[in-house]
């Protein structure tokens, strides 16, 4: 696969890996913390934990969009698609997120008509192929999901549908970072950015970080050569007291964003004053709705949703382990209350939640003595 | 939030305002949309990073060879310097081809280092 | 000289305590073992020793017979490389191969739905004769029923296949010791993928085949090659490779150590689970199988099944270890590893 082998190559890897451990040698313990849910998942799939020394900690950050939404935003989901002329559609990770009253998938089981879709417009599609019924899309993600969303609302409104709607959960990932950063358990050294959000937003929203919190990020790829070469980055930055933002995912993130769709984000959506986040509480102007203008296909405007908060249970450490405070086998319920199959927070439903991430990769694992394989 | 793969245009497609493209990863094609691209409008035979069926952005294999030869000289340079350093060649001059350590641009070559220096 | 089973490691008592069916129940992953082993295994074959197989052995006054059941569920009926007609033979014929039995003769079970057009049903009934009499088996009797329209997603077919056991294997988790060599048959992913993209509901397209098929000549292969080596084997269809070998670590209670580059999977296999984040390891198969050969019997394995048709595709993907007890790892050569774990119910692609 073009654009993907070349940064997956081993003897690179190797290599790369050796540099680092040149880089970081034995004397300073760095923190990294990797922001986005992507990257958590890429650090396991790939085991780089395996390959970098033990000085350099990997903390997983709170960019997992599944992960942050509070259960009562699932339950005001489905509660509209109680309603049996609604189809609830979102994408294959919220199927097994827990509700107070089950998942969209056990829902499905009990008759609702749940959809997976691969995209915002399939969606749409579904819409315009059921026109008797209504299609709700339960949106979710940062900014490099939002556009998408945003143009298929743009694109419904242009064609006249008139049974599609949005219930809408996208979040900003600039507040979680501060979120991290204002937090005084956290002490971190440096960033590796969040590659595929950039592509929307660019590098300049990270400034501040660099120049107020005066700690280097380096925007990522996903592939292992991206994450390593990242951490080379970091560790230069780093020794030499640096702090800049630098774009290691050249290749394909623009320093400025990308205009058009950062135009269709803001024809549509507006920021809301505040929203709720699961495990690191309300933080404002950090999640998007839409615009009056739009009001048609805002599912939480064309019904009554009940709105009720949940908290989670008090036993569960999730926020915790979201700002990377604690590891995922630190939290109590981690493996005996809660895992994959019977999640109690959304970390351990989603793929990319450190506490999943973790379970299904890491907790067994024993150091391999021998690699090869006759 | 993340998952985004490359993908080649192979043909560029419209259905009433809407921008579609088929791109091709290895030998998978799927139809995506293109409309956030509307700045930048790929043609076939551009690679393009595919994020829930639309193009986010152009892939620069120009950048991406870049990062490759980065890689590749990782460790090159500053491990040549290191063993450069510590011929102290300032006061061998019968060391051979070896140039001030202090100014190794990033073009710079190491001399073949051979086991008898040490 | 066939021998007769021997009592294997029983699994772990596991309780069902799900209130309700889910989708995942049927997925072939941990929702599925914990209704077979914690529901039915207790209920229903309390008597019964050994692990749970693809196959039972039944001892019958001396003459040791296998003896399977699967029923066939796929929608779309028809897609590229076959319909459920094939799925439902081989299927059969290929639990019974990996119980080390070469399937004698079917029963079949149509489950119709009304409304379901005369000429659909036809044809999958000729698919069927074809796929018997490629792999050999008699089809000697049947059962039919309808249901009202809307009950059923046109067809469900069941079949059930006795066989006898071939000569000079014995299938037996417990008989697995480190050192071991997995072996698996083919390229993974092609049928789950194939239905996928079948469905028509990505707008996606690839040259892509499911590969149903009998792989019965390629283990009487194996068997007649390296029959005293062979210790397990199994069809990795719903839940896939990575769910199966996680039955076998579970069942022998030692570690399996895969290597990520030695996985054969095709690459528009490869390319529909990137752009879907899927993992090849966790998609169903309906033509492959896996076996674990002792060390010194894997040279001959693997020539024994590069000169079947069908079998050029083989590798060892692997072996066993002490460790990780109970647990399949899958190392890439660059040094990381990762935990492969059974899947929890249907694959779900992600967007993150």
């Amino acid at each position: 696969m073009r654009f993907v082998d070349e940064f997956r190559e081993p003897e690179l890897i190797s290599k790369t890996a050796e540099e680092i451990r040149r880089l970081a040698g034995t004397e300073r313990h760095y923190r990294m913390m990797e922001v986005c849910g992507g990257h958590t998942h890429a650090i396991y799939r790939f085991g780089l934990k395996d390959i970098l020394p033990e000085n350099i900690e990997l903390i997983h950050g709170p960019g997992c969009p599944v992960c942050v939404l509070p259960m009562g935003r699932i339950d005001d989901g489905l509660s509209i698609a109680k309603d049996p002329n609604v189809i609830f559609a979102a994408f294959g990770d919220m199927m097994r997120v827990p509700g107070t009253l089950g998942s969209p998938l056990e829902h499905k089981a009990r008759g609702m008509d749940v959809r997976i879709v691969y995209s915002p417009s399939d969606a749409l599609k579904l819409a315009r192929l059921n026109p008797d019924r209504h299609v709700m899309f339960f949106a979710i993600g940062f900014e490099t999901t939002a556009p998408s969303t945003a143009l298929t609302i743009k694109r419904a409104k242009g064609e006249g549908i008139h049974n599609f709607s949005v219930f809408c959960n996208h979040v900003t990932i600039i507040p979680a970072i501060r979120a991290i950063l204002d937090s005084p358990d956290m002490r971190l050294d440096a960033f590796i950015g969040p590659g595929h959000v950039s592509t929307v937003i660019g590098c300049r929203p990270y400034e501040w970080i660099a120049q107020d919190a005066r700690k280097p990020i380096a925007v990522s790829g996903f592939e292992p050569l991206d994450m390593l070469q990242s951490v080379v980055m970091l560790l230069q930055q780093l020794k030499k007291g640096e702090a800049k933002v630098e774009n290691q995912y050249k290749r394909v993130v623009p320093w400025e964003g990308n205009r058009a769709a950062l135009k269709v984000m803001a024809e549509v959506f507006q920021l809301r004053p505040y929203f709720e986040w699961r495990g690191l509480g309300f933080i404002s102007q950090s999640a998007l709705r839409l615009r009056d203008e739009y009001a048609e296909f805002d599912a939480e405007q064309r019904f009554n949703v009940p709105g009720i908060r949940v908290t989670d249970p008090k036993a569960a450490q999730c926020g915790e382990v979201l700002k990377g405070v604690l590891k995922p086998h630190q939290c109590k319920l981690f493996g005996r209350e809660c895992t994959p199959e019977r999640p109690v927070g959304a970390l351990m439903v989603s793929s990319e939640g450190s506490c999943a991430a973790y379970f299904n990769y890491e907790h067994r694992k024993t150091p391999l003595t021998q690699l090869s394989v006759a | 939030m993340c998952l985004a793969i490359p993908g080649k245009i192979v043909e560029l497609m419209s259905s009433g305002d809407q921008d579609c493209a088929m791109v091709e990863v290895v030998g998978v094609r799927r139809k995506i949309d293109v409309g956030l691209l509307s700045e930048d409008k790929p043609v076939p035979g551009d690679w393009v990073l595919i994020h829930v069926g639309f193009a986010m952005s152009k892939i620069s294999e120009a950048d991406a060879t870049d990062q490759m030869n980065t890689l590749r000289a990782l460790g090159e340079v500053e491990g040549a310097m290191q063993e450069v350093q510590g011929y102290g060649l300032d006061h061998d001059p019968d060391h051979g081809s070896g140039g001030d350590p202090n100014d190794a641009p990033s073009e710079y070559t190491p001399p073949p280092i051979t086991k008898a220096i040490q | 000289m066939s021998a007769p089973i021997t009592t294997g490691v029983k699994p772990q008592a596991i309780r069902f305590r799900d209130p309700q069916i889910e989708m995942a129940h049927g997925a072939g992953g941990k929702a599925s073992r914990r209704l077979v082993e914690g529901l039915f295994a207790p209920l229903l074959y309390g008597n019964s020793p050994g692990p749970l197989g693809d196959a039972g052995i039944v001892d019958l006054g001396g003459t040791h017979i296998a003896i399977t059941t699967d029923s066939f569920v796929v929608k779309p009926l028809t897609f590229p490389g076959g319909s459920i007609g094939e799925l439902a033979i081989n299927g059969t014929v290929n639990d019974l191969a990996v119980s080390g039995a070469k399937a004698e003769a079917l029963v079949v079970t149509y489950v119709l739905e009304a409304g379901l057009p005369s000429s659909v049903l036809e044809a999958e009934v000729r698919a069927m004769a074809k796929a018997a009499q490629a792999a050999g088996v008699r089809i000697c009797g049947g059962d039919t029923k309808v249901v009202e329209h809307g009950k059923a997603d046109q067809m469900y077919i069941s079949t059930t296949g006795i066989g006898r056991l071939l000569h000079g294997v014995v299938i037996d988790p417990a008989s697995v010791r480190p050192g071991d060599k997995i072996l698996l048959s083919g390229p993974i992913g092609d049928h789950g993928i194939t239905i996928l993209l079948a469905r028509g509901e990505l707008d996606m397209e690839a040259d892509l085949r499911s590969d149903t098929r009998s792989v019965l000549s390629m283990v009487e292969a194996l068997v007649g090659a390296a029959g005293p080596g062979v210790r397990w084997m199994r069809d990795p269809t719903r839940g896939g490779a990575g769910t199966s070998l996680n039955e076998l670590a579970r069942d022998c209670g030692l570690g399996i150590v895969l290597q990520e580059e030695k996985i054969p999977v095709r690459d528009a296999v490869r390319g529909a689970c990137e752009l879907l984040g899927l993992d090849p390891l966790h998609i169903a198969n309906e033509g492959q199988f896996l076996a674990v050969v002792a060390a010194e019997y894997a040279d001959a394995a693997m020539n024994a099944l590069s000169l079947v048709p069908g079998g050029e595709g083989a590798q060892i993907i692997g072996e066993v270890r002490e460790q990780p007890a109970g647990a399949v790892l899958i190392a890439t050569s660059y040094g990381g590893s990762r935990i492969i774990d059974m899947l929890v119910g249907d694959p779900l692609p992600r967007i993150c």
